[in-house]
């Protein structure tokens, strides 16, 4: 496996890799996500007890298990780049933390819109929620911190530290409904072999999830290719493969 | 090692009063803005009182965390410390010592007279001095962490608020969890456990993180 990745540790080698990459993975994602969300939001059956608002469920499981997978991508990421020096991965921090921010943010969003109906309030501070908002900050933080330098190599290796040391969160996060005693209710689909989800209603959003992962892989290919070629703008392939002068 | 770092650091604490007397003035004040803020009820206050303490020690830490390694960056002696490939452990330990020496014992101490002057029962006074005593270390490990990390940033100062208060959270929770449990007349010695945990944790795993920190942003 190591013979296959080392090559795309080259800047040139992994931008290639990303372009042939992101049609596929956008088209399937595209694809994919109108399937699981159409058969989510208008085919699913409603709850008995929540009626349509259920749907959120379709938008809202989705993000919040993006939001802390792609954390933990960025925080490997990050450990990369800190322990091997690889400067795509320091790169590829930078491009996964906007796309992990915008599905945290997602996430919080729509389960406030989807706790005013059910438990009567937008916001509780309860355990999985405040551990979620905490998420974003960390997102937030590894953004800014990468701003505040003048210069660009200690600030990707700085936002690096501090994207590992907030791995410390994601365990919180999923195991929050399990230590405390919260108004959010605990896992239902990652317990596979009893679902306490009916199918009816557990494919179109196992198949939501995977159009998620689908597009946020396509995002992360995107960025990154603009990463690289930001930071390598004045390399020869650069202009080869632009045609730039 | 870390006993003359420590020593160092409380001489030149103790030659640059305002690094450690500022951030307890600043303390004092904002307690006094409080009942100003939301009016002088005094049933009010005593509810709020544990929570406004806490806040106010959060902030006053934060003020003085600032300048933990400005100085010490720009003149050089990181830069020494990281290039003599020792010591720089004790260093950070001994920091975090000193910070809390200078701001977290002085809250702790003054706090018995914050509590009389918002007029906490005695009951949720001891629990907030404990919470106080227990919470104070992990709020100036944490906050050298955050000095650390945006010690050679252009703009580090409110950058380090944002980055620190986050960390902060899950402190503030069980400290204010174990205040209104005393208030109460519960049992609150799971969430004194609970912060003693995060405690050592910190101090275990923060000075690891604060090290490669110092590291980075002198390379």
């Amino acid at each position: 496996m190591f013979k296959w990745l080392h090559p795309l540790a080259k800047p040139e080698t992994l931008y290639h890799f990303c372009g042939r990459l992101f049609p596929w993975l956008m088209l399937s994602a595209i694809g994919i996500l109108l399937f699981g969300n159409l058969w989510g939001l208008v085919f699913a059956p409603q709850d008995y007890q929540q009626f349509d608002t259920v749907r959120i469920i379709y938008i809202h499981v989705p993000s919040a298990l993006l939001s802390m997978s792609t954390y933990t991508m960025m925080a490997i990421a990050a450990f990369i780049a800190l322990v091997w020096q690889v400067k795509v991965a320091q790169w590829s921090v930078l491009a996964i933390a906007p796309i992990g921010a915008v599905f945290t943010a997602i996430s919080l969003l729509t389960g406030m819109a989807w706790g005013k109906p059910m438990w009567g309030t937008w916001w509780e501070w309860d355990a999985r929620l405040t551990s979620q908002l905490i998420l974003l900050f960390l997102y937030l933080g590894v953004i800014a911190l990468y701003g505040a330098f003048s210069d660009r190599q200690t600030g990707g290796k700085v936002a690096s530290l501090l994207a590992v040391i907030g791995i410390v969160n994601i365990p919180i996060i999923h195991f929050s409904v399990e230590w405390w005693n919260t108004l959010h209710q605990g896992a239902s689909i990652t317990k596979f072999d009893t679902p306490s989800v009916h199918p009816s209603m557990l494919w179109p959003l196992l198949i939501s999830l995977l159009g998620f992962y689908l597009l946020m892989l396509a995002l992360v290919c995107l960025r990154l290719r603009t990463a690289i070629l930001e930071h390598e703008q004045h390399r020869p392939w650069v202009r080869a493969t632009l045609g730039g002068h | 090692m870390v006993v003359t770092f420590l020593r160092r650091e409380l001489v030149l604490l103790g030659r640059q009063k305002a690094d450690w007397l500022n951030p307890l003035l600043f303390f004092i004040i904002v307690l006094t803005l409080f009942p100003l803020g939301v009016g002088p009820e005094p049933n009010q206050l005593r509810i709020m009182a544990p929570g406004i303490v806490w806040i106010a020690a959060l902030l006053s830490v934060l003020l003085a965390a600032e300048r933990l390694f400005r100085d010490d960056y720009r003149n050089g002696v990181i830069e020494q410390l990281v290039a003599s490939r020792q010591g720089l452990m004790a260093f950070v330990l001994a920091k975090a010592a000193a910070n809390w020496l200078s701001t977290g014992l002085p809250l702790v101490l003054i706090s018995p007279v914050v509590a009389m002057l918002l007029g906490v029962e005695s009951k949720a006074f001891v629990a907030m001095m404990l919470t106080l005593l227990l919470g104070t270390p992990l709020l100036s490990i944490l906050s050298v962490l955050g000095a650390a990390l945006t010690m050679s940033a252009d703009k580090g100062g409110i950058l380090l608020a944002l980055l620190i208060l986050p960390l902060y959270i899950p402190l503030l929770i069980f400290a204010s969890a174990a205040i209104e449990a005393a208030s109460m007349g519960l049992p609150y010695s799971g969430q004194l456990a609970i912060l003693v945990a995060m405690l050592l944790l910190a101090l275990a795993l923060v000075p690891l993180a604060v090290a490669s920190a110092l590291r980075i942003n002198v390379s």
